[in-house]
């Protein structure tokens, strides 16, 4: 496997430029006669399809749910960052596309990184094109707030519900081109395998999730913006459908995958509080604009306070811990995740924690309430202090909320070029599907940036360039060998999940006594937050390697699907998606276990500061790691490709 | 806590539905109803009862629009402007009986259990629910002002989550208000002012034309909308729709 990055010579600001100016296009009347598969619906693919088909190509594009405006998308709540200096207060493009770079601890590609930034405004000027309500200020103005690893204020938002407004405006925008009829929907269906032929990309087999049939789709080209990975880990901020099968097939057909281990642990989310919680959910990161998160500073307080005999009120404000203003003075409670996740952890794992079990700190909006006044804080984070609300029966603007990070975005993905194509030709990937911008940490508010980057300003460039000579091919029918070989092999996937329900139990021969796919998925969960979680060490990893290979035997062995293959069934969807979830949680261990260093989201216990800060090891990790599968049960085979950084000058990644 | 679940079961679009009834225990008044859910699935499952109850979920934050039971009568149950994800067991006492149905209306047809067709408001988007801005060519963000309470306003119809408990809650399913609030979203920006007239006309003809039922304003859909949306939007819905019949495209 060659990883060709395909970077455009010249200078960083006019790589992008020089791309556009002499990439290949297709002529209008062609256009028509080329198919493009786009598969979810989220910002990256609704952006994709909708662009693409204003283009004049047709487009078939798939999601899961029972409608496209229903992708994980729309629960961003903090904001889009662009590098528009409205604010005046010293940003630019270089600035952006710095503090993204150092953000994700020089782990990124600086092309990809310069061209987001460099698209950035634009994405800004096309959703108010489209009616995108973002917040505004009296004079009518757009109006912005700060986030993590930034000290200018560039995030875009619209309340706490901007990837709402932003996807309904791409989900707008995909809606007029289903009406113009050049793209085609289509509801419920799961993609279950990528179809190669010729060593091309040129279809997909999904399954009909109303009626459990196989169905198959062929196209010129096909793009993957089916999202993050991150519920490997059980418990995490993604919706419960969201998951890692459509890219993990996609990898078992040859792309190769980047950067698994990077996973991105949220600081603010609601504690964890049961053992039935099927979620955890994100309080978004702009209440760091305002709220400051704080700890006792005597341990016997925190242990009064676990114990329900002190409330927080009742710390002095002189006794309570504000670590991130004490450790980062210059970035304060604004550090970026991977750093205030892991103070929480440094502060609850020393006994300061808060809550009934102890795995809590606080988000306190006191100060801040009586600077601004209650209908200021209302107006800013109503809605998110509405959901704290009513999940756990606690007034915010009375007592402060308790918080602790909880997994929330992989940085890693399908490894793809400059052009947002995988190892495979004809397979692009973009948006959290594929690794290509965040590096080893990604920004607040950059998920947004990126996805609608990708689908709006890169794909409609670079997969025109890919589709120029394909209108030699003519209509790709799906039919012939290859397209018969992976539907069987989906069925023959599904069929065997279904049979493990029939193997003798230890009780009767009436079937097996095994556990429902949740109680595998569960265990999972834990295996993976505990030993390749926020701290991970070279025991921990081989802990969790044996671990995670025997649950997966005695899942084969003894999950219980009921039901048919061929009905509605969310049992066998959740079972082939945690078979799918066994083989990634490999991967990511065997990453993690490889990177000899901390960076970003990726934390070695090995490998830190005296201070506890991450200590990378540029001379032997700065490059992607993209592996490349070899086979069910096969260790495989990592390729790297070396980033080099020609424009900015790397340092050590400081906020204090 | 213990509760006595009578459940709408319907194996298909086709089939005869049937209220079945599960007892469930041990249940934390902190969990969500569709974690009690879960634990009845798990049960079901666990035991070999029956098939698991199928019902539509997926961010489980009260956003996606994704959820949506009949609990006791009510779209998302007893309490205010929650969705079914969010609707908590604390809600209820300890022993209650809860009946839990999926929408009910002619444009929503049952595809199993507690899951419905919301495809009809898909439709209704496509009608004209958008404003025709391709992909580049835009001015930039600042050339266009807008009035801070006018875009608040946009904001709070633009909130809609499409989940359809407005539609169930309407004695006649009409979609009034779901309806009223991309229109309105849409009418009060000057990016949406261009197609203001067509926009209106298509969409409130697709809306009959998809079997939802007429708005005699008894205001259920604002009662139980769970992001709250507000009856002001119809009636900037019907304002919009006779400017179009008078042939002015005017807005307030």
């Amino acid at each position: 496997m060659i990883l060709d990055s395909k970077i455009p010579e010249g200078p960083l600001g006019e790589k992008w430029t020089r791309y556009k100016a002499s990439q290949r296009l297709v002529n209008p009347a062609n256009k028509r006669k080329l198919d493009i598969i786009v598969v979810g619906t989220g910002l990256a693919g609704a952006s994709a399809a909708a662009s693409l088909g204003a283009l004049g190509f047709h487009v078939d594009v798939f999601c899961i749910q029972d409608s496209p405006r229903r992708a994980h998308s729309i629960a961003a709540q903090g904001g889009i960052n662009a590098a528009k200096n409205y604010q005046n207060d010293g940003d630019s493009v270089e600035r952006l596309f710095r503090d993204t770079l150092k953000g994700g601890d020089y782990r990124a590609r600086e092309a990809n990184v310069y061209r987001l930034a460099e698209v950035s405004g634009g994405i800004i000027d096309q959703c108010v094109a489209q009616g995108v309500p973002f917040a505004r200020d009296y004079g009518g103005l757009l109006a912005n707030r700060s986030f993590g690893g930034a000290q200018v204020s560039r995030t875009f938002y619209a309340r706490g519900q901007t990837g709402q407004q932003l996807l309904l405006g791409a989900y707008g925008a995909l809606s007029r081109e289903i009406a113009r009829g050049t793209v085609s929907l289509h509801t419920r269906r799961e993609m279950m395998d990528l179809v190669v032929v010729d060593g091309r990309a040129r279809g997909i087999i999904v399954r009909n999730l109303v009626s459990g049939e196989l169905e198959r789709y062929a196209a010129h080209a096909v793009v993957v913006a089916t999202g993050g990975y991150g519920n490997v880990y059980y418990l995490s901020t993604n919706a419960m459908n969201s998951n890692g099968s459509a890219a993990w097939v996609c990898h078992r057909r040859g792309a190769a995958f980047a950067n698994p281990c990077y996973v991105q642990i949220h600081p603010t989310c609601i504690p964890v509080h049961g053992d039935y919680q099927s979620k955890l959910t994100l309080m978004s990161e702009s209440l760091r604009n305002d709220g400051r998160i704080w700890v006792p500073k005597r341990k016997e307080d925190a242990e009064a306070i676990r114990a329900g005999r002190l409330k927080p009120c009742d710390i002095a404000e002189d006794d309570r811990d504000y670590y991130l203003e004490r450790r980062y003075p210059a970035f304060g409670n604004l550090v970026p995740r991977d750093v205030a996740s892991r103070a929480a952890k440094e502060r609850c794992d020393a006994g300061y924690g808060v809550g009934s079990t102890g795995l809590a700190v606080y988000l306190d909006f006191a100060s801040a309430i009586e600077r601004l006044g209650r209908e200021v804080i209302e107006e800013r984070y109503g809605n998110l202090f509405q959901m704290y609300k009513k999940i756990v029966d606690d007034d915010p603007y009375q007592t402060p909320m308790m918080i602790y990070p909880a997994v929330h975005y992989t940085m890693g993905g399908l490894w793809v070029d400059y052009e947002l194509q995988t190892t495979i030709p004809g397979l692009f990937a973009a948006g959290e599907a594929n690794f290509s911008d965040h590096g080893a940490n990604r920004l607040g508010a950059s998920a947004l940036m990126q996805g609608l980057a990708d689908g709006y300003f890169v794909l409609p460039y670079t997969l025109q360039n890919y589709l120029a000579d394909q209108i030699y091919v003519g209509k790709v029918k799906a039919e012939g060998p290859e397209f018969d070989e992976a539907e069987a092999s989906v069925r023959q996937r599904l069929d065997d999940l279904m049979a493990i329900s029939r193997n003798p139990g230890d009780s009767g021969e009436s079937g097996n006594s095994g556990h429902s796919v949740d109680h595998y998925h569960k265990a999972l969960g834990c295996i993976m937050w505990e030993h390749c979680g926020m701290a991970r060490s070279k025991e921990s990893l081989a802990t969790a390697k044996q671990e995670i290979a025997r649950l997966e035997a005695e899942f084969r062995q003894g999950v219980y699907i009921p039901g048919k293959v061929s009905e509605m069934n969310p049992e066998l969807e959740k079972a082939y998606r945690l078979a799918d979830y066994f083989e990634l949680a490999h991967l990511i261990v065997a990453d993690a276990e490889q990177r000899e260093e901390s960076c970003g989201g990726h934390f070695r216990v090995e490998h830190q500061t005296e201070d506890g800060e991450t200590q990378r090891d540029d001379e032997h990790f700065m490059f992607v790691a993209a592996w490349e599968y070899q086979g069910k049960g096969q260790p495989e085979l990592l390729h790297k490709e070396p980033l080099n950084y020609e424009h900015v000058k790397i340092g050590r990644r400081n906020y204090k | 806590m213990h509760f006595t679940l009578h459940i709408w079961r319907q194996e298909c679009a086709q089939a005869k539905g049937h209220f079945a009834t599960y007892e469930i225990d041990g249940i934390s008044p902190d969990c969500s109803f569709l974690e009690m859910l879960d634990q009845l699935n798990e049960h079901l499952v666990g035991d070999r009862i029956a098939h698991p109850v199928c019902f539509d979920n997926d961010c489980r934050e009260g956003i996606c629009g994704m959820c949506g039971l009949y609990i006791n009568g009510r779209p998302h149950g007893n309490d205010e402007g929650v969705t079914t994800c969010q609707l908590h067991m604390r809600r209820f006492s300890d022993g209650d009986e809860i009946w839990v149905e999926p929408w009910r209306a002619k444009a929503f047809p049952v595809v199993r259990d507690l899951v419905v067709d919301r495809s009809a408001f898909d439709a209704i988007i496509q009608a004209g629910g958008y404003v025709s801005a391709t992909t580049g060519g835009v001015p930039d963000a600042n050339t266009i002002l807008i009035a801070k309470h006018k875009a608040d306003q946009a904001m709070d119809a633009a909130q809609c989550i499409g989940c359809g408990a407005c539609v169930a809650a309407c004695k006649n399913a009409s979609a009034m208000l779901f309806v009223g609030a991309k229109v309105s979203h849409l009418a009060l920006l000057p990016q949406g002012r261009v197609e203001a007239a067509d926009r209106v006309r298509k969409m409130v003809c697709k809306m009959d034309e998809l079997g939802f039922g007429s708005c005699t304003n008894t205001y259920a859909c604002e009662a139980e909308c769970p992001k709250q949306i507000k009856r002001q939007n119809i009636a900037r819905l019907n304002r919009q729709w006779i400017a179009q019949l008078l042939g002015r495209d005017r807005n307030e």
